[in-house]
């Protein structure tokens, strides 16, 4: 089932939301959380939704067994998803069209939340915990669960804060219980396993992933969706010793990590797309100079400032081609939370590898929601990492020639040494430069031997990604095909199709470029009907596809509202196209 | 003192024939050599103009960049290695003009990085059009009228913006100059050596010639670098007597590296990279619990 928490910024709906999640996930149950708000501070209208299962979840589903709503907006533009007999708690006080909600068949629970909270909690801040209260009391989720996250999460307020918490929830649960869990048919009950599970969201997942990797460095400008990767590694900064830096413009944020990452500090930046704009130009510079940074690039609805709490794919191929002129770069995109944290921890081995930038893409969907994992999904412990050809000191000191920065190998890869030791004086070039780094930008010959270095690179660093994903059976009548986020809209998707009897598969790409042309042209060939589900307009990875594999895809499912897919979605798109086909 | 030639390296000048970069040039290996610092313990910056190609003709540690960000990448470089000398060698354009952001915000962070200035008042590789310090009425290929606006002022903006070394030097004056650049680097932050530097192709108004006539020298003048309000009207002076030398020095400020809790332990780059712990490890996860 789906509870979903809607109201103004600031009424708590977020957090709220994310405490009543924790205390689920403390009952052993699997959860998927969905969030979207406005631009802005305070009012506007938010929702947090919790989709909560004894099964794991891949991803959101369209649809509400009960809202709980804090403002008249919340009803208006969120009634209209309370699936058929469920429920719109709501507080006896908010003014609403009563008839329209109930003309819907959705049953109205009024709750005296405003009055709970002023007269047993003396505070009607505390309406929202009555709110989760009774919210509880209606699917007879047992209270010790919300006691105990409202414990743990008022902790720093005070005794008597947590205490008024306890009795406005309470309070809210037997009212609610009471008068609504008889004529309310969906229930959520604990199970009997209840191993520690992790809720994490996708930030919070490649934050990990990048601590773990030995990220030593990070600047950034902050931007939705990616600012919470900036605070998350600030406020981690001390304890797992990385400087962190708010630069003053993402030029400025790129070009501080390209320094750090030459210097040889693990470096990375993380922004959306119009963060990304600004920083073409030195992702240039760490392709020409053979610099490893890594850089998120969490993509909201463009075009410009766009739809900045929004979510879309829209920035694929913008990622990919970046930036004047050919050089070396890899793009990544993870599919899940879990996949965020493998993602960046890849990403950092890969710059330092193959001495270039190394683009993570997310979106606003990934980024914000939250999934209940197994710890044993993120091994921060078992991390490999590769740093590649450096040298090491004792290595340099038995050097005997000079030290070529950009010398011509086989592979493409000049080993790299680090600023500082006397053997290797050396210099670093945004100029076609000579295998020294001096400027040579005018012979033709040095030309052709550099550049064909540095695409040595490129094409050789494709045997080190991954084919992509396969989900669902064999021989399948029609394959998804998707990238990045769309991950869990389509494996649910795949389920629902082969319940219906339809004998459906997915490919799932994460590893994006160099495109895995020699591992993924098969598994594209053998699809028999090849469908691309992707969020943006105009199908920008069956371009790539297509322009890759000759392949063209025979459908698009394609999303580009703001609203991310979902499996229903994608099986509604492809029922409405055999309809008009 | 170190042998000068040890910064030497093979690379062709391509500079014009009287170009003020040379002098620059030699002020910069001068300093080096007689600080002992060896061509290993200094990384240099830079971004794009004629003067940008200096580290190409140092043999030093470079990273010669992109217009206008040499500043930023100069600062992750010493947050990365704070053992390193950071020199940064910019233009005026490229650092008071594209790179402006970034200069008005370095100011104020005091990272220990020494920032050398060319600043000629003209755009010379693009071949003569106006920069953010040519003066008003400066007639170039883009200002067919003379331009109209105010000539930038680095000086009095560091001063203001909370920079803690604030020069100018002459490069028609190397030994000078080699002093400035000395002293910038033997101080703990921010420190900014802006050098008037004729442009003998584009620039035919500040010209040798007319840089001689006027400069003079503020440590023989009686100025106190430590009085903020005397440098501030030292910085505004221009016309018939240009002064060179150190203008402000705030001492006993710290750098933007000491404040940093994660570089007590070292330098960054010096940090052994290994997988974290299994207790480190299940304290990550345990967040999320």
């Amino acid at each position: 089932m789906t509870l979903r928490l809607a109201g103004e910024a600031g009424q708590g709906v977020e957090s709220g939301g994310a405490g009543f999640a924790q205390a689920l996930s403390h009952g052993g149950l699997w959860l998927h959380t969905y969030t979207e708000y406005m631009s802005r501070i305070r009012g506007g209208l938010n929702f947090f939704q919790i989709r909560v299962s004894d099964h794991p979840l891949w991803s959101h589903t369209e649809g509400t067994n009960i809202l709980v709503a804090f403002s008249p907006e919340a009803v208006r533009d969120y009634g209209p998803h309370i699936v058929p007999g469920g429920a719109l708690l709501h507080d006896e006080g908010l003014k609403f069209d009563h008839d329209a909600v109930a003309r819907r068949g959705t049953q109205l629970f009024p709750m005296p939340l405003t009055k709970i909270a002023q007269e047993v909690g003396g505070n009607k801040i505390m309406m929202n915990t009555a709110g989760l209260g009774a919210l509880a009391g209606i699917i007879e989720y047992p209270f010790e669960f919300v006691a105990d996250v409202i414990k743990k999460n008022f902790k720093r307020k005070g005794d008597a804060v947590v205490e008024g918490n306890l009795k406005v929830a309470a309070e809210g649960y037997r009212i609610a219980q009471e008068r609504y869990a008889a004529s309310f048919d969906w229930k959520v009950s604990p199970l009997d396993a209840r191993p520690h599970r992790m809720l994490i969201n996708g930030n919070q997942a490649l934050s990990v992933g990048a601590i773990a990797a030995g990220c030593r460095f990070m600047s950034g400008y902050p931007m939705t969706p990616a600012s919470s990767i900036l605070e998350f590694m600030a406020s981690h900064a001390r304890k797992y010793d990385i400087v962190v830096k708010q630069t003053e413009d993402e030029i400025a944020a790129i070009c501080m990590a390209i320094g750090a990452g030459n210097a040889g500090a693990r470096a990375m930046t993380a922004t959306s797309g119009g963060g990304f704009s600004l920083m073409v130009e030195a992702l240039g510079l760490a392709g020409m100079a053979e610099v490893p940074v890594v850089i998120v690039e969490a993509q909201r609805p463009g075009p410009s400032t766009g739809m900045p709490t929004k979510t879309e794919q829209g920035d694929l191929l913008f990622a990919l081609f970046a930036s004047q002129g050919e050089f070396p770069r890899i793009v990544l995109a993870p599919g899940t939370q879990e996949e965020c944290f493998h993602a960046a921890a890849r990403a950092f081995n890969l710059a330092e590898k193959w001495q270039c930038p190394v683009i993570v893409m997310t979106d606003f969907y990934l980024t914000t929601s939250m999934r209940t994992l197994l710890p044993s999904e993120f091994p921060i412990e078992h991390v490999t990492i590769d740093r590649g050809e450096l040298l090491t000191s004792e290595q340099l000191d038995r050097l005997a020639g000079p030290y070529l920065r950009y010398k011509d190998t086989p592979s493409g890869i000049s080993p790299r040494a680090l600023p500082g030791h006397p053997k290797a004086v050396h210099q670093a070039c945004s100029d076609e430069h000579d295998e020294y780094g001096h400027f040579e930008d005018e012979d033709a010959a040095n030309r052709l031997k550099m550049a064909g270095k540095r695409m040595r690179k490129f094409r050789n660093i494709v045997e080190d990604l991954r084919a992509p994903t396969i989900y669902g059976p064999e021989r399948a009548e029609v394959t998804l095909m998707g990238w990045g986020s769309s991950y869990g809209a389509m494996r649910e998707a795949v389920d629902l199709l082969n319940a219906r009897g339809v004998r459906a598969n997915m490919l799932h790409f994460v590893d994006l470029w160099p495109f895995p042309e020699a591992k993924a042209a098969p598994l594209i060939e053998a699809a028999r009907q090849l469908v691309a589900v992707e969020g943006n307009q105009t199908g920008q990875f069956a371009h790539l596809v297509r322009a890759m594999t000759g392949r063209r895809a025979d459908r698009l499912v394609l999303r580009w509202d703001g609203r991310p897919l979902s499996p229903e979605y994608i099986l509604a798109t492809l029922e409405e196209a055999k309809v008009h086909a | 003192m170190l042998d000068l030639k040890l910064y030497n390296n093979p690379v062709k000048v391509t500079w014009c024939p009287g170009c003020g970069d040379y002098g620059i040039l030699n002020a910069v290996k001068s300093a080096l050599a007689q600080l002992e610092i060896y061509p290993h313990e200094v990384l240099f910056f830079s971004g794009i103009g004629c003067g940008s190609k200096l580290p190409d003709y140092v043999n030093a540690i470079a990273f010669t960049t992109i217009h206008g960000r040499a500043l930023p990448i100069a600062m992750g470089a010493k947050l990365a290695n704070h053992d390193l000398h950071v020199i940064c060698i910019t233009g005026d354009g490229d650092g008071y003009g594209i790179g402006g952001n970034h200069f008005l915000n370095i100011l104020r962070r005091n990272p220990d990085v020494v920032h050398i200035a060319e600043n000629n008042m003209v755009y010379g590789l693009t071949k003569g059009q106006y920069a953010p310090t040519s003066q008003r009425g400066f007639v170039t290929s883009t200002t067919p009228e003379g331009s109209i606006e105010i000539a930038f002022n680095p000086l009095t903006t560091a001063i203001n913006g909370g920079a803690t070394f604030v020069a100018r030097g002459f490069s028609g004056d190397p030994k000078h100059l080699a002093k400035l650049i000395m002293a910038a680097i033997q101080h703990k932050g921010y420190a900014l050596v802006d050098v008037l530097q004729p442009c003998v192709i584009y620039n035919k108004i500040n010209t040798y010639d007319y840089y001689r006539e006027r400069v003079y020298k503020l440590e023989e003048a009686g100025h106190d670098p430590a009085d903020r309000s005397a440098a501030m009207q030292r910085a505004q002076e221009w016309g018939d007597r240009i002064p060179i030398g150190i203008v402000y020095q705030a001492t006993g400020e710290p750098t933007y590296e000491d404040q940093v809790a994660a570089l007590r332990a070292g330098p960054l780059a010096k940090r052994r990279l290994a997988p974290l712990g299994p207790e480190q490890a299940e304290a990550l996860r345990r967040e999320f619990f």
